[in-house]
């Protein structure tokens, strides 16, 4: 169980058996008060945000989390299949929990799948993503200011704004973890 | 937080703290240094000291301030750390500044009169003007409104902490209830604290129902708690048991009544009036910054 001084922002508590993870978090004392912890909730599989303010003396639940290294395979519909190379078990994640990472998923790639009792939630991608860009106006030379950003889409379709000197077929680096543009890795 | 900003931040904390020691020691003050790591520390309900060897670090200068003052050293104020245990968020750093005064003779009355002094000294000195603007509310410090808890508890949560005290309802309907009403705009003293929160406060007699006990709440922040010292070592004595007990049935950390506290009340204390203010929170609220860690130097995230 997590005492309630555990608590901050991104973690994943247990509550009435769903997962949920701190959306939200604000430390409320009085001088010669009690602390509490008020928080907003996320459930992980509904995505539906609560109000949750937990006293000092409270004990939070911990979700029995469990990480899995994991291959990704192919989109099937709504779902992405991840496969486990030693076992060739099967774990399945809708678009919805994945989230941006959606857009820089390869055939192939290493990640590590958290499950919650057996069921996943949540991936762990490699912090950077190689991308090739599809479309952008072109920038200008000698222009290596990276201040000034322009529209681009990389050649699955994703969105991205990038610095003006970058061009079509241009690779670049995607940081996963915000889905912005990181560096270039070579000019097309 | 860019560091330009930062600097300038720290540029005006210590134009902060100039002004205070120079309202201080123009009044006559005597600026004090008590032991950072003390042997006891403080005793009160929910508020857990940090060890430090066979030590902890204090979570207030009050015990030892007082020993002076019983020893004849009046009209004293420090500027120091103070360490609270499970205390960070926006508004809270584990190691915060603390102003502490007290006046001889004095009181309750006496130290919000000086604050209201100390506040638009501070605003003129560093701004030229009493009104300052805080995360887009505008805060005239020559401004002030009192309210006794009794009244604010009744208007907005619907029941008197003073006829019949809820120590399981009381911090819960202050901070949801109660201090998202109080105007944000001026000071706003929230006076007459219940007899069982008065802490170190003398009660009112001959009622006893009620402390002389009051706080400050600048822009909706808790900036400032003062007292009309409790000067009765006897009584004083008998509210650290009952902490002591109360402290035991929360299963908190054991900590002794302070005798070299105690018996500095059996020499006598004068009539005192004290205050600890939140250096930190006024920082925020002068430099306009929503966070207390950007208002510190190398704060703890």
């Amino acid at each position: 169980m997590y005492e309630a001084s555990d608590l901050k922002k991104g973690l994943k508590i247990e509550l009435d058996d769903e997962p949920y993870v701190i959306s939200d978090f604000s430390f409320v004392k009085p001088g010669k008060g009690q602390a509490f912890y008020k928080c907003k909730i996320k459930n992980i599989f509904t995505g539906s945000v609560i109000d949750k303010t937990f006293r000092s003396v409270d004990k939070i639940g911990k979700p029995d989390l469990m990480e899995k290294d994991m291959t990704y395979s192919y989109e099937d519909g709504e779902n992405y299949v991840f496969i486990d190379d030693k076992t060739y078990d099967q774990a399945e994640i809708s678009a919805e929990l994945l989230g941006i990472n959606t857009n820089f998923l390869i055939e192939d790639m290493a990640v590590k799948v958290l499950f919650y009792n057996d069921r996943p939630i949540e991936i762990t991608m490699p912090n950077f993503v190689e991308k090739t860009i599809a479309e952008t106006e072109p920038g200008f030379k000698g222009d290596t200011s990276t201040n000034t950003y322009k529209p681009a889409k990389v050649d699955n379709g994703y969105e991205i704004m990038v610095p003006l000197f970058i061009n079509i077929d241009d690779v670049i680096r995607i940081d996963t973890r915000d889905g912005k543009y990181a560096d270039r890795v070579s000019k097309g | 937080m860019e560091s330009q900003a930062r600097n300038d931040t720290l540029r005006l904390r210590a134009k902060l703290l100039r002004a205070i020691r120079f309202f201080f020691d123009q009044r006559g003050y005597t600026e004090v240094e008590t032991p950072i790591r003390v042997p006891i520390p403080a005793l009160e309900l929910h508020i857990d000291a940090m060890p430090s060897g066979d030590h902890f670090l204090r979570t207030s200068p009050e015990f030892q301030l007082k020993q002076l003052i019983a020893d004849g050293l009046h009209n004293l104020y420090q500027i120091g750390s103070c360490f609270r245990v499970g205390e960070k968020g926006d508004r809270h750093h584990p190691e915060f500044t603390m102003l502490e005064w007290y006046e001889t003779p004095g009181d309750a009355e006496s130290v919000m009169q000086t604050t209201r002094e100390l506040l638009l000294y501070i605003a003129t000195e560093l701004q030229q003007t009493s009104k300052v603007s805080w995360q887009g509310q505008s805060i005239d410090l020559a401004a002030y409104e009192s309210h006794t808890v009794s009244e604010l508890f009744k208007q907005y949560a619907g029941w008197d902490p003073v006829e019949r005290f809820d120590p399981n309802r009381f911090d819960e309907d202050l901070v949801n209830l109660v201090e998202p009403k109080l105007p944000k705009d001026r000071l706003v003293f929230v006076t007459h604290y219940p007899a069982p929160l008065a802490a170190l406060a003398k009660l009112h007699e001959p009622k006893r129902k009620t402390a002389a006990r009051w706080e400050l709440y600048l822009g909706g922040i808790e900036l400032a708690n003062a007292y009309d010292e409790l000067t009765d070592a006897g009584e004083q004595r008998q509210r650290l048991v009952d902490c002591a007990d109360d402290r035991a049935e929360l299963n908190k950390p054991a900590y002794e009544a302070d005798p070299a506290f105690l018996a500095a009340l059996e020499r006598g204390m004068p009539q005192t009036g004290g205050i600890a203010l939140g250096i930190d929170r006024l920082m925020m609220i002068l430099a306009d910054i929503a966070k207390i860690q950007a208002v510190r130097a190398l704060a703890e995230e």
